[in-house]
């Protein structure tokens, strides 16, 4: 059961949907031409099902080692050298700043590449996943000098990056974090505290390991206006910026967890540790929230990509598996049974799960350029809409791309009957190994809060009015002569459920917050309906033009085939979700804790 | 040292192969493309004899349609430093492939010509054979080692009784087998290179090649559908079975 990485789908994407050729006069576009898009995405693909692949499996059944006496971690056989190949091939530079080394080339291709790795392996791909991260922080909030230092190797994979939030009291509210920092008097800062959790934590395929480590100052302010962040590495530079002395941090132990087993992830312990400060004092949280979004950004990539892989595995099964006969008499007479591919039932499994992998892929690739523009564009309006989108969508597409990341690794086990749950065949993995998605780097529960309690609101609503404006002129330039008008239509009335939904989100979330928060989930999903109801409109658009243009090419057709699954059997969800949340609180809050 | 390598484009090895309804030949509409994987083989031997100092020039030449451009910029990635098309979307035989590389040999020069020992298409093994007798050039083929030293190639060649070794003169064609090496896997920076390297793009008539078949093909068939197997009670009637069956 083989993973094929996603390249046609990809390319449809870039070079007919959002035609990323448009804006080659930007920075880092003009070396990301179609053809050269097109030859990564080979290579990529190449790389992730050849080099990353293999070691899924093995990775999950063996899992993380650590020495009790030296405190180090081994990662499964074959991730160092898999993570070698990696760097040596330059894929870790790929959207890194030129100045440290980086490729330079847009996120959007560097999302196409990250997809690949995540569903090759989504435990391996959390290593150089956790780094970008880091990246993003010290980019941030990183001095000049610390930017020389450090990111460079950090592009280049050579040394690599952490995130530590989580302490064993405090997960979610981050106010009662307890690690203290305290002065060494030379500009450095001594750390002491217990971080859990803490995805490549410790492991051996690095020179360095750069922790990025929230802790409070002796009489900082209570709560989070008093969180201050540091960089804390395994090893302290020298003066030449190699790895030096040994600092006083060691990982205490392993998690044993559900799934993503190739990764270690580590409770860390931090005796006086040196750290150096990155940005001001007690502002930590405003950088760090640069490596959450980016992370959640790459844990709703995550759900999604596990999800292809486990569809994958799944339309090969439903192929050679032979059971029973089709409804309407024999397809194969000449073969002892049928392939399961007969029975509407398995298809519906099937397609429902690619109708919303495909949407989900469209999404999670425009959002991408968005982010993109956000930096690069020479329109200081387009720069602040697509910023303002990055803002927005973030909660939606981490929380609604896991939580259909789930239902298609669920379905995807459901195809493959009991075989699916024996480990066997990697059905089981794919749903063990997506389910964490769902909770790590804020609950979904956590993200529709944030969508409703502070996305929504900020600025005066001025993200999601951008947001509704674009897709009521898309409709009104589309409308009179589209060739795909069962997409206009669809999109148009789930549009109108979404602003159905904001209004009563207005009217009844200021003056009860429980009636928001009990419908936010719901709200988000409509959300993330609407956004893909908008995907599946501009693909079928594309994917009918080429046909119309005498494209044979049976991608296309395909295209609209599964687009019609998403009308018929995605987008009515919409309604559900709509009705759910106008329920508000009442029937939640109803119950005294004694009836628990 | 020049080297010139030949890289045909030709179907994915992974691709199912189907034949055209008409049984004129094999349906190549919508399928993916790539180089051929011998030809690959053959641009990461060259690659590595540069990289060792032995080579100073790679270049890839591709008999082809407009597409065969990609199979040269494949080259250029993996190491190959500029390219040559030449342009064409006529099925171009072994013999005219051959003439057309001598021709290409005659301009370019090269103390050494690397080549798959056959594409994976139409499984000839015929071009490095014919374009070592056009250019009266030594040759060695199915390659499974080589070491060039003192203007000689030291082949290993892979034969039905086990392993020849060659001294072959330079220039001289060597033809590469599955395991003379394991081609590398393109790194980002040389993909990103590799598009700014020369590439020309020639014609046939540039080389005054007659390119016309010479060859007639009747038809192409799937080979037969496996049928149901036997189950044998024990070795004595397998061996009578194979008996009768003219295989003993």
């Amino acid at each position: 059961m083989a993973y094929v990485a996603p390249v046609r789908d990809y390319q449809f994407l870039f070079e007919n949907v959002f035609k990323t050729d448009q804006y080659s006069n930007l920075k880092g576009f003009a070396d990301a031409d179609a053809g050269t898009v097109a030859a990564i995405l080979e290579e990529a693909a190449k790389f992730a099902e050849e080099v990353v692949h293999p070691i899924n499996i093995t990775g999950d059944k063996e899992g993380c080692t650590l020495d009790p006496i030296t405190h180090e971690v081994t990662a499964p056989k074959g991730y160092k050298e898999a993570y070698k190949a990696l760097t040596e091939a330059g894929w870790t530079a790929l959207s890194g700043d030129p100045q440290y080394g980086g490729q330079g080339l847009p996120h959007f291709v560097n999302t196409a590449f990250s997809e690949m790795l995540s569903g090759a392996s989504s435990a391996f791909g959390m290593y150089p996943g956790l780094t970008e991260g880091a990246i993003s922080a010290l980019t941030a909030g990183g001095t000049q000098a610390q930017k020389d230092l450090y990111l460079p190797k950090l592009i280049s994979g050579e040394w690599s990056g952490t995130m530590n939030l989580t302490e064993p009291h405090c997960g979610t509210d981050l106010g009662l974090l307890r690690t203290k920092a305290v002065p060494n008097g030379d500009g450095s800062y001594k750390i002491t505290g217990q971080k859990i959790w803490i995805s490549a934590g410790e492991h051996d395929f690095t020179s360095n390991i750069c922790h990025l480590v929230l802790a409070r100052l002796e009489g900082a302010p209570a709560g989070v206006k008093g969180i201050s962040l540091f960089l804390v590495p395994k090893f302290i530079p020298d003066a030449d910026g190699n790895p030096g002395e040994r600092n006083s941090l060691q990982c205490a132990g392993l998690e044993h967890k559900m799934g993503i087993h190739g990764n270690s992830t580590c409770v860390m312990m931090y005796d006086e540790a040196k750290g150096f400060l990155l940005g001001a004092e007690n502002e930590g949280l405003k950088i760090m929230f640069y490596m959450m979004n980016n992370a959640r950004f790459g844990v709703g990539l995550q759900g999604l990509a596990i999800g292809h892989a486990a569809l994958v595995a799944a339309n090969q099964f439903a192929k050679d598996r032979l059971q029973g006969r089709a409804l309407t008499g024999p397809k194969s007479p000449e073969l002892p049974a049928d392939s399961i591919l007969v029975h509407p039932d398995v298809r519906r499994m099937l397609l429902e799960s690619r109708a919303l992998i495909e949407g989900g892929r469209a999404f999670l690739a425009w959002v991408s350029l968005q982010a993109d523009l956000a930096h690069v564009s020479e329109d200081e309006k387009e720069r602040e809409k697509a910023s303002d989108y990055m803002g927005l969508l973030t909660p939606v597409i981490k929380a609604y791309l896991t939580d259909k990341g789930l239902k298609v690794t669920q379905d995807a086990m459901q195809v493959h009957g009991g075989s699916g749950f024996t480990e066997h065949f990697p059905a089981s993995q794919y749903m063990r190994d997506v389910r964490i998605t769902l909770i790590y780097e804020g609950t979904n529960g956590v993200q529709a809060l944030d969508l409703v309690g502070r996305k929504l609101p900020s600025k005066g609503g001025r993200a999601l009015q951008t947001f509704l404006g674009e897709i009521d002129s898309y409709i009104a330039a589309e409308e009179a002569d589209t060739k795909v008008p069962a997409y206009i239509k669809a999109l148009k009335d789930t549009k109108a459920k979404l602003f159905d939904g904001t209004m009563w989100l207005m009217q009844n979330g200021m003056g009860n917050p429980d009636a928001a928060a009990a419908g936010s989930l719901d709200y988000l999903h409509l959300f993330g309906l609407t956004c893909t109801a908008y995907m599946w409109a501009r693909m079928a658009k594309e994917a009918q033009a080429q046909i119309d243009a005498g494209a044979t090419d049976p991608f296309f057709d395909t295209k609209l085939k599964i687009g019609r699954v998403f009308l018929e059997r995605i987008l009515p969800d919409a309604e559900a979700h709509l009705i759910k949340m106008k329920a508000g609180s009442d029937g939640l809050m109803a119950l005294t804790d004694d009836q628990f | 040292m020049k080297i010139l390598v030949p890289v045909k484009r030709v179907l994915d090895y992974n691709v199912k192969v189907r034949v055209k309804s008409d049984q004129s030949g094999v349906d190549l509409a919508n399928v993916k493309m790539s180089m051929n994987p011998f030809d690959e083989i053959a641009v990461e031997e060259a690659t590595r004899l540069k990289e060792k100092g032995v080579a100073t020039e790679i270049v890839a030449v591709s008999i082809g349609p407009a597409q065969a451009k990609d199979t040269i910029i494949t080259a250029l990635t993996i190491g190959a430093d500029r390219g040559i098309l030449i342009q064409t979307d006529q099925d171009v035989e072994p013999l005219a492939v051959a003439k057309l590389l001598k021709a290409v040999a005659e301009t370019e020069k090269p103390d050494l010509i690397i080549m798959g020992k056959q594409a994976i298409d139409g499984d000839n093994n015929a071009t490095g054979q014919m374009l070592s007798t056009l250019l009266d050039w030594p040759q060695a083929t199915f390659a499974s080692k080589v070491v060039v030293e003192n203007g000689e190639a030291q082949v290993t060649r892979e034969v039905d009784g086990g392993l020849q070794t060659l001294g072959v003169k330079l220039p001289a064609v060597i033809t590469t087998d599955l395991r003379l090496n394991e081609p590398r896997y393109a790194s980002l920076p040389n993909i990103m290179k590799a598009k700014k390297k020369p590439l020309e793009t020639k014609t046939v008539a540039d080389y005054g090649v007659d390119v016309t078949p010479r060859l007639k093909v009747l038809k192409v068939t799937e080979p037969p559908k496996r049928s149901a197997g036997k189950k044998l009670a024990d070795a004595a009637e397998l061996v009578a079975n194979l008996k009768s069956a003219g295989v003993l």
